[in-house]
């Protein structure tokens, strides 16, 4: 065709503008966590930043950001699952009560996946054999997965031998090598790794197009549910590790452990820039959104600020990224 | 010169501008319309037609330029204000509460009450009086929206704005989501309007339409004056030039093309609701089309076949395959497997994932050549949809620019790229052209034509038959769910079609 010279020399002069808007777009979720850092340390007193507060943020951030990864998918598909606390605590639990029984460790590491798998299967069951709302399907196994957690554990914190677990957790790490414990430095290499598997496979495209349009997924041939299932379970696996954390923080598996975190889970996908309305999302922005809630929690505790200080704090940064984001879009559907 | 205010058009618009970031959208555009006339709009998508009504109903502030009404200056900051001048929209897509009565719908936000009590006998009548001068009494007052047909709720929409007291009344492409029979009485309701003083600026891409409608016309070319004047002075020929600047040597490029083998045999299909009987064959580089009115089951015949819907009876067979795969139950998954693609007649809500980018919409059926493994190669995703760009001829920033930045015309050549990419065999085409600018539609006519010398087989489903009868080899009519047999294109005329698709006598035969 004669078109094709000029055609193509339109596909490389992509404007600028439409260029920086996009990088901009990336980019808020991490200047966002950063202006909120810098405000918040800029309340007195401000002690110099040791090495120690960093290694003690990123291990508080390791069971949201584990659990974020996983909710960053069921987000950009266009759910939302609020069994995450739940089915943390069910697999904290599960973990402990293999350990106490002598399983070895790998086993109980199994397990936990195994078991935050299974939730996200149930999930998942509900979600696209009874056709329900995610919404209501996970608002109801959050009731059923605590239940669960208590009924195993007879409503008791099940203790265990750590078998070492606890050294994952850790700041500072016993190899004096390592700067990070060594749950961080998995939680790093999954979020490097997931990053990936959200941007660059087909799975990954198929989720943010099922988000963006389910119609349209359908239509291209995408088998919706068979994907959707892979997306909570891989989802449900996430948290069951992020449960398996849980236990080696306490050395015991607590049935009332957890409750509420799916709130600071979903609010460091959203905060990281992902769309609950779905087709948007990635896991470089969940993991700034997972590290700006831990440092929150982090500096309220400095400051000496009471818990119910942080938690009025934290429900309004979930309100100002969602605001944000809403604001965005206004501003691109008016163009 | 100057007229003596009095005889001020009833709007003017004076040099509009206005730029979006790099790109003009508007540059210059004078409009003028009398009370009592329908003033047609026309231009291709993208042309300014959309900025320039945003500006009219408050949506948009201009730039420069100035507006009048009646020889007052009006100058809207948000829609509200236009509605209380006197200015009124009537969207593409409808704004009404589906869940609430006609009453309520016509009266949101201005219900006449008595403290906190609405006075809805006063409002009743007020409804009622306005459905009878537009001769359309049969709508009543307490019939719940969803309820109603879109041509009803369009109705709906301008008793709303005649209430307000319109004085200019925007309709978009009003008669786009319509049957033949509602047309007419739209276009009633039109005369109506226009017999009773209210200027309509009437935007449309059937320019037959508009001839029959308007009175007087303006083209948009390019955000700039594309010309204007007396609908009775030009012919349809001229106003496509104007349109798009250049002649249109033929609006139905034919691609010789020769039948082969029977690739999709559609055996007496029955669906859920529609289609109650239907039975066709198509051949390999055959192009057929599928007549009948809106909500003849024509669409549904579509998705039956593509597995999107269930098949209560009847059987699909693509291709050599037996019965065996005829009686497995359809999926689009298993279609497209088989070689067959739909695209949807509703680019927005189905046929796009308007969020995502462009090559992602292209490429998404069948990534498979394009990644290793599961995971997606960037460089060869990107090259591959840059050559469907350049292909399609697809005006876009590039592979990554969100669909829903583009034209209609170009979104459309983006789902069927996705079509064409996939490389089926079958191509099942809802509404092909429905929206979408006389350039696009020509390189969309021509693509058809392509593909059918290239041995693919075409199903055309249009409410637009003129385009049928210009691509097509085969046309069947479908009434009432049920479709008549399949004629040479060449035996039947426009006025044929349209006797059959409203009647459904000699379909049957």
């Amino acid at each position: 065709m004669s078109t094709e010279p000029t055609a193509a020399a339109r596909l490389d002069a992509t404007p600028k503008s439409a260029l920086r808007e996009r990088l901009a777009a990336a980019l808020a979720p991490f200047m966002g966590a950063l202006v909120v850092i810098v405000v918040f340390y800029a309340i007195p007193p401000h002690p110099s930043i040791t090495l120690l507060d960093l290694q003690t943020v990123a291990v508080h951030m390791v069971i949201v950001g584990i659990a974020a990864m996983g909710m960053t998918f069921v987000i950009v598909s266009g759910g939302i699952d609020l069994s995450v606390g739940s089915a943390i605590a069910l697999s904290s639990v599960a973990s402990a009560l293999a350990l106490r029984h002598g399983w070895p460790l790998p086993a109980a590491i199994v397990l936990a996946l195994a078991t935050g798998a299974a939730c996200g299967l149930y999930n998942a069951a509900l979600i696209t054999l009874l056709r329900l709302p995610p919404f209501i399907a996970t608002l109801g196994t959050l009731g059923f997965f605590r239940g669960v957690a208590k009924w195993i554990s007879d409503s008791m914190p099940v203790s265990a031998p750590a078998d070492g677990l606890d050294l994952w957790v850790r700041p500072v790490p016993a190899q004096s090598w390592l700067p990070l414990a060594p749950a961080v430095w998995l939680m790093l290499a999954l979020a490097v790794f997931l990053a990936a598997v959200l941007r660059h496979t087909v799975f990954g495209r198929y989720a943010l197009a099922i988000g963006s349009n389910e119609a349209t997924a359908r239509l291209c041939g995408v088998r919706v549910t068979r994907v959707k299932t892979q997306i909570y379970v891989l989802a449900g696996a996430l948290t069951g590790l992020a449960g398996l954390f849980q236990f080696a923080r306490l050395t015991q598996g607590d049935p009332t452990v957890a409750v509420g975190v799916e709130l600071d889970v979903i609010a460091a996908v959203v905060i990281g820039g992902a769309s609950l309305s779905g087709g948007q999302g990635s896991i470089a922005g969940t993991m700034a959104g997972a590290f700006l809630m831990a440092y929150l929690r982090n500096r309220c505790t400095v400051l000496g600020w009471p818990n119910f200080v942080q938690e009025m704090i934290v429900g309004h940064m979930i309100i100002i990224a969602v605001a944000a984001d809403q604001w965005r879009a206004r501003r691109a559907a008016l163009r | 010169m100057a007229a003596a205010t009095g005889d001020r058009p009833r709007l003017e618009i004076r040099g509009a501008c206005k730029r979006f970031g790099a790109t003009i959208a508007l540059h210059e555009v004078h409009l003028e319309a009398q009370a009592g006339e329908v003033h047609a709009l026309i231009g291709e998508n993208g042309a300014g037609k959309s900025t320039l009504m945003k500006i009219l109903s408050g949506a948009v502030r201009p730039d420069a330029g100035a507006m009048f009404l009646d020889g007052v200056p009006y100058a809207p900051s948000n829609p509200q204000e236009a509605r209380a001048a006197g200015v009124a929209m009537i969207y593409q897509e409808l704004n009404l509460a589906p869940h609430l009565t006609v009453e309520q719908n016509i009266t949101l936000g201005c219900e006449r009450h008595v403290a906190g009590f609405i006075r809805r006998a006063a409002d009743r009548r007020r409804i009622s009086e306005v459905l009878t001068r537009l001769n359309r009494p049969d709508i009543r007052p307490e019939a719940v929206v969803k309820r109603l047909s879109p041509a009803d709720r369009q109705v709906v929409e301008i008793v709303r704005a005649l209430l307000l007291d319109a004085r200019v009344l925007v309709m978009d492409e009003p008669t786009s989501s319509l049957g033949l029979a509602d047309i007419e009485r739209l276009f009633q309701v039109v005369e109506h309007l226009r017999t009773a003083g209210v200027t309509v600026i009437y935007i449309s891409h059937f320019l037959e339409e508009v001839q029959r409608v308007a009175q007087r016309f303006t083209v948009l070319r390019d955000g700039r004056n594309g010309g204007s004047g007396e609908l009775a002075d030009v012919t349809l020929a001229r106003l496509i030039e104007r349109m798009i600047g250049r002649r249109v040597d033929e609006m139905y490029p034919r691609t010789p093309h020769t039948i082969g083998e029977p690739i999709l045999r559609i055996e007496s299909i029955c669906g859920r609701r529609l289609p109650r009987d239907a039975s066709l064959t198509l051949h390999r580089g055959e192009i057929v089309g599928l007549a009948g009115l809106v909500g003849a089951g024509r669409t549904e015949l579509l998705r039956c076949v593509f597995g999107l819907e269930p098949v209560r009876s009847g059987s699909v067979r693509i291709g050599t395959l037996g019965a065996a795969a005829a009686a497995a139950r359809g999926s689009p998954s298993l279609r497209l497997e088989q070689g067959v693609g739909l695209l949807s007649e509703d680019r927005q809500c189905e046929g796009l994932a308007v969020s995502r980018s462009v090559g992602d919409n292209i490429l998404l059926s069948r990534l498979g050549p394009v990644a290793r493994a599961g995971w997606v190669r960037p460089s060869v995703w990107r090259r591959t949809a840059g050559e469907w760009l350049a292909r399609l001829d697809i005006r876009a920033a590039g592979p990554h620019q969100p669909a829903r930045e583009l034209s209609g015309g170009n979104q459309q050549k983006v789902a069927l790229a996705r079509l064409l990419h996939h490389d089926v065999d079958v191509l099942l085409l809802d509404e092909p052209t429905r929206g979408i600018d006389v350039a696009n539609k020509a390189q969309i006519y021509r693509l058809i034509g392509e593909l059918a010398a290239r041995g693919k087989a075409v199903l055309i489903v249009s409410s637009y038959f003129p385009e049928l009868l210009g691509v097509c080899d085969r046309i069947a009519v479908m009434h009432r769910g049920r479709l008549g047999p399949a004629r040479p294109a060449v035996e039947w005329t426009g006025h044929e079609l349209v006797a059959v698709a409203a009647s459904g006598r000699g379909a049957a035969t």
